[in-house]
């Protein structure tokens, strides 16, 4: 089942792919900048887009992905070097530039995102190494006149009989031989680095302020740039005045742009301090109109008819009808914001039939053509360079570039060579935002308290909508994912999953892990409710459910052992579970908690995976430990709320993060698997908030249907 | 930058019109003998739950409070960060005070309020009004092992004029202000000591 | 002209004395090193070293630092082997990075003040710095690694 949901996602991609580079990006070609980017002088071989290899001996892996914490800097080049056979010292890393070279492997347009990177360059990046290294034998046993047959390499050489020679001698002559089109790959048995595991190639440079984000970037010459918006959301500037913004010491340059207001100074704080004196009167618009309030009581009106229809099997009212027990609930979760610690920037550069554009961006082909449309340029006259990402989350992956957009239109309007800078502010009432949900389920248990039917249906905003990966049938699956396609259903005879797409001002977009923050929630606490209402232990109650579904079952038994679910914890600490598979990996939690002044503490999470082959194990386990504290951070603090179209929250004061002293101890175990490879980056995240619901019930007797956990008082059972 | 010289021109008239108000406000004091009126309990207890009512106010009872956790906001809901007392009240590691808490209020609302001296009571003396009733307090302050080895015409003193306690008037932008002004406040304490300093019922 | 000290560098700049220090650093010095996260001192991304305390730059103007010894990310280290430096890569503790600095700068108070600090003493000193990464199990690993390799390192 899960399979078949991510090629529907995968599919939307390709049809999308197709679209931007047939239709928006008509011609599009390799920008020649780029090209000299990645060719520097000291390069003397270039086998492919993926690898440069220099008479001194250095190795230049090129990333297709970007890194924004999830770790392709070291997992690409691991991939490559393992089939290469190079000396991992000498590895250097750089994000591409923007060329088809680069296009994901299957969803057709470059992009990071979706936890794909690992999986989707596996073969790519693996032919890359391994096409480099027959050549360069090649060219060794050329020079040396042994038989290829009995020339061997080891660690960036080339052993051709008694002689020693290293790549960077053989670059030159290499790169004079035909490509091969089909080389052999180098069996698992013989990988040193794939599934053993390598350190960061970027921990260094971000211990000691070296590492150059978006942020960062600096040039003579260069202004800063701060957009004051409009602050309900979908608003227009009506008039503005300047003169006190100008009159501030610093700002040279004040200019309107679709966006709103931008202040342009020497420096940010000149910039900001002029914002804070211009003079604003707003168009606020429709947006004014609404409220999370208005909005809840909407969604939840709605949820009591069915939607369209998402998935379905058998009849449900026929089998809510034969039921021996009824239950329903209803769940709200509100709007989150990504909010990475950079915030948003991004410096555009125009001169005279040029653009060149700096950014952390997961879409930077996209982010690319939107500045073409909007300066009227080709996409060829554009240069990207992507730097480190501060965090993306997916905040950094916005099909409209609004972040990109903006910029652009800044340097255009103002003439000026800017960065321009969001505050946390602008970034947290920005938009883009996972969306509002809420769930209602009506579930029919049978005499032994399994389920025999469920309706279900869904209230929210499509990410897709109005973007050229909009479903045709109007069941966006980033909506419904989690649930349409649970196996929980394999063993539900007649079920419904219906959903409403509602439409608002707001803007939203996907947020690490997308529909299975929600779905993921819903399914696992109201199993978990299941399994207490048949009076059965929450752990056998699912493998009971999953008894098809085996990488579930691999997952979920390993954590229950490693956990050890069966053992009673001390007095005051409490346990929940939850299992659910996200981007092909399948993932469980055990949560261990205690109530604290009517609060609950996370002591300790443990966690199974099973994610296929982990290319680099250390990795995957720092994902599974990411996934899981921002798992907890949108369970027990994540909300926004909006009134009168404003959004209240502003910053980490009223938009709270766990922090050291709310992070768990944290174990994970990999299953080890040889099934198919999934995703590691986003997958932890949705088992984490039912795993602790379901551990504050153990605690309290009190389900929790509406997010954040910290809206409702608990109070022990005793 | 010019925009400076006005503001330190107010400033310098006001300290002035201080100095002068002060100077007119009456008999120097001495702090031997303090000041008495004749003793009246039911006057001391009302005027101390004035004095009380100010005391847990958040301004006051948030650096006051009865773990090494300062509060925050009117809530009184625990410090963001877990930020903790330290032996000298002054924080701990890279979480001190003045870390983040600079000489004067920071501009904008939820921006760090500051003051020189700002700071929790230190451990040995840790002067914990939240979660005491009026006679709990009212005998803490009267106790100098207990209020920093105050007399009480030094506890007067402390509240009327000390700069840490100042600034529970001056508390920066969104922050309320005490039920009662600092001048009103410092009335009722002098009222409370001089008509005998009586500790409530309760 | 406001004269200031950092890493052992004297600078003279051209700043209002309320301008804070993160903006003179960064966009003044460019000692982009020490990060913007919050500009409320919510986050800690901006910590940097004032005589030796971990002051959030963000909310310190640069006047409180004039004369004072700065140091910044930039400054912790002649070559990046400062304990903690050592043990942040030996746990691979950075993810997407843009904390790491401020972390790094609050830890090395902590280290400096207690070189045997508990669990519980890594919460008091740490939780002032927000990693949305969710790096704090390895901050905290590699915190003890480096209070044992900074021991053996004054055995020597």
């Amino acid at each position: 089942m899960s399979d078949q949901q991510t090629a529907i996602s995968r599919r939307n991609f390709l049809k999308a792919g197709a679209l931007l580079s047939g239709g928006l990006l008509i011609s599009f070609t390799i920008p020649q900048a780029n090209r000299l980017l990645i060719q520097d002088a000291t390069t003397a071989f270039a086998p492919n887009a993926f690898l440069r290899i220099g008479a001194d001996n250095s190795i230049t892996v090129i990333l297709s992905h970007v890194e924004m914490g999830q770790g392709i800097w070291t997992t690409l080049p691991m991939i490559l070097a393992e089939e290469l056979d190079a000396d991992w010292d000498n590895i250097k890393v750089m994000h591409s530039g923007v060329d088809k070279d680069y296009n994901h492997t299957v969803y057709g347009i470059q992009i990071t995102g979706g936890s794909s990177s690992t999986w989707s360059e596996f073969d790519r990046y693996r032919k890359a190494g391994a096409t480099a290294r027959v050549m360069l034998t090649q060219a060794a046993a050329k020079r040396t006149g042994v038989a290829i047959e009995n020339c061997t390499t080891k660690n960036g050489y080339v052993i051709a009989g008694g002689k020693k020679l290293s790549y960077g001698e053989l670059a030159t002559e290499a790169s004079t031989l035909p490509v091969p089109q089909n080389v052999t790959l180098r069996p698992p048995a013989q990988w040193k680095l794939i599934g053993k595991g390598v350190k960061r190639l970027d921990a260094s440079v971000k211990t000691n302020g070296q590492a150059k984000f978006g942020m960062d970037i600096q040039f003579p010459g260069m202004l800063t740039a701060v957009v004051a918006h409009a602050p309900v959301f979908g608003g227009k500037v009506k008039s503005f005045d300047a003169s006190g913004a100008k009159a501030v010491p610093g700002v040279k340059e004040v200019v309107e742009i679709p966006t709103g207001i931008a202040v342009i100074a020497d420096h940010f704080w000149a910039a900001n301090q002029g914002r804070k004196a211009l003079k604003i009167i707003w168009d606020d618009g429709a947006g004014a109109n609404l409220s999370t309030k208005t909005q809840v009581d909407a969604y939840q009106k709605l949820a009591h008819t069915d939607g369209l229809k998402a998935a379905q099997k058998g009849n449900v009212d026929q089998g809510l009808a034969k039921a021996a027990k009824l239950l329903k609930a209803e769940y709200v979760f509100p709007y989150l914001a990504h909010a990475p610690m950079e915030p948003l920037n991004c410096t555009v550069k125009i001169s005279n039939d040029k653009c060149e554009i700096w950014t952390g961006t997961q879409l930077p082909g996209i982010d690319l053509a939107a500045a073409a449309r909007i300066l009227g340029m080709k996409p060829e006259q554009i240069t990207m360079n992507v730097v480190f990402l501060g965090g993306g989350f997916g905040r950094r992956a916005t099909i409209t570039s609004d972040f990109v957009s903006e910029a652009v239109h800044i340097a255009k309007a103002s003439g000026k060579f800017v960065k321009m800078v969001w505050t946390r502010e602008d970034d947290m009432k920005g938009g883009y935002y996972r969306p509002m949900f809420v769930h209602r389920i009506n579930t029919g248990l049978d005499a032994s308290g399994m389920p025999i039917a469920w309706r279900h249906n869904i209230v929210g905003q499509s990410i897709m909508a109005g973007t050229p990966f909009e479903s045709k049938d109007g069941v966006d699956s980033t909506s419904v994912e989690g649930i349409a396609d649970s196996p929980y259903f394999e063993t539900v005879p007649d079920h419904f999953v219906g959903l409403h797409t509602a439409k608002e001002v707001v803007p939203v977009l996907w947020f690490r892990s997308v529909g299975h923050t929600h779905t993921a929630y819903v399914m696992e606490t109201m199993v978990d409710e299941l399994a207490h209402t048949a009076g059965q232990d929450p752990v056998a109650y699912r493998r009971k459910l999953l008894q098809k579904s085996p990488r579930h079952l691999a997952a979920l038994n390993l954590v229950a052992q490693k956990a050890e679910w069966d053992k009673k914890l001390p007095e005051g600490r409490y346990k929940g579970i939850a299992v659910h598979e996200a981007f092909g990996s399948y993932v469980a939690q055990v949560a261990e908690i205690s109530i604290d002044n009517g609060k609950p503490r996370v002591h300790k999470v443990t966690c199974a995976i099973d994610c296929g082959l982990a290319v680099n194990p250390d990795g995957v386990k720092a994902q599974m430990e990411s996934g899981i504290i921002f798992g907890l951070t949108m369970a027990l603090y994540g909300e926004l709320t909006i009134e009168k179209g404003q959004l209240q929250q502003s910053n980490f004061y009223d938009y709270r993060i766990a922090r050291m002293n709310e992070s768990p101890e944290i174990d994970v175990y990999i299953v080890d698997s040889n099934e198919k490879m999934g995703g590691a980056g986003e997958c932890a995240v949705p088992p984490t908030a039912p795993a602790i619901a379901n551990a504050i019930f153990a605690a309290t007797g009190k389900r929790i249907y509406n997010l954040p956990i910290m809206n409702t008082p608990l109070k022990h059972i005793s | 930058m010019s925009s400076k010289k006005p503001f330190i021109l107010i400033v310098l008239l006001l300290a002035a019109i201080g100095i002068t108000i002060m100077s007119f406000k009456g008999a120097p004091v001495d702090h031997n003998t303090l000041a008495t009126l004749p003793k009246d309990s039911i006057g001391s207890v009302k005027a101390f739950m004035s004095v009380y009512k100010v005391l847990k106010s958040a301004r006051c009872m948030n650096c006051h409070p009865n773990g090494d956790v300062p509060l925050q906001g009117d809530d009184n809901h625990l410090h963001t960060m877990g930020v903790k007392r330290g032996t000298d009240g002054r924080g701990l590691y890279a979480m001190k005070c003045s870390n983040c808490h600079q000489a004067e209020n920071a501009p904008g609302i939820h921006t760090p309020p500051g003051n020189p001296k700002w700071s929790l009571p230190p451990a040995n003396m840790r002067m914990v009004f939240q979660g005491k009733t009026p006679r709990q307090l009212a005998l803490q302050l009267l106790d100098p092992k207990q209020n920093g080895g105050r007399s009480k015409q030094q506890l007067i003193d402390h509240m009327a004029s000390d700069d840490l306690v100042s600034w529970a008037w001056n508390p920066g932008t969104g922050r309320t202000l005490p039920p009662l002004s600092h001048t009103a406040f410092s009335a009722q304490v002098k009222l409370w000591i001089a008509k005998g300093a009586y500790a409530p019922a309760r | 002209m406001i004269a200031l000290k950092v890493n052992d560098k004297s600078y003279q700049v051209d700043a209002s004395p309320d301008m804070p220090l993160l903006w003179v650093l960064r966009d003044l010095l460019g000692l982009t090193g020490t990060k913007f996260g919050c500009g409320v001192a919510q986050c800690g991304a901006c910590t940097v070293h004032l005589n030796g305390e971990a002051i959030r730059s963000c909310v310190t103007k640069v006047s409180r630092a004039q004369g004072q010894n700065i140091v910044t990310i930039e400054g912790l280290s002649l070559n990046n082997d400062h304990p903690l430096q050592k043990a942040w890569v030996e746990f691979d503790v950075p993810q997407c990075g843009y904390c790491q600095s401020g972390q790094l700068m609050s830890a090395a108070v902590l280290l400096r003040e207690n070189p045997n600090p508990t669990n519980q003493d890594i919460d008091d000193a740490m939780s002032g710095n927000i990693c949305r990464c969710g790096t704090y199990p390895r901050i905290r690993q590699a915190i003890h690694k480096a209070a044992e390799m900074q021991k053996e390192g004054g055995k020597s």
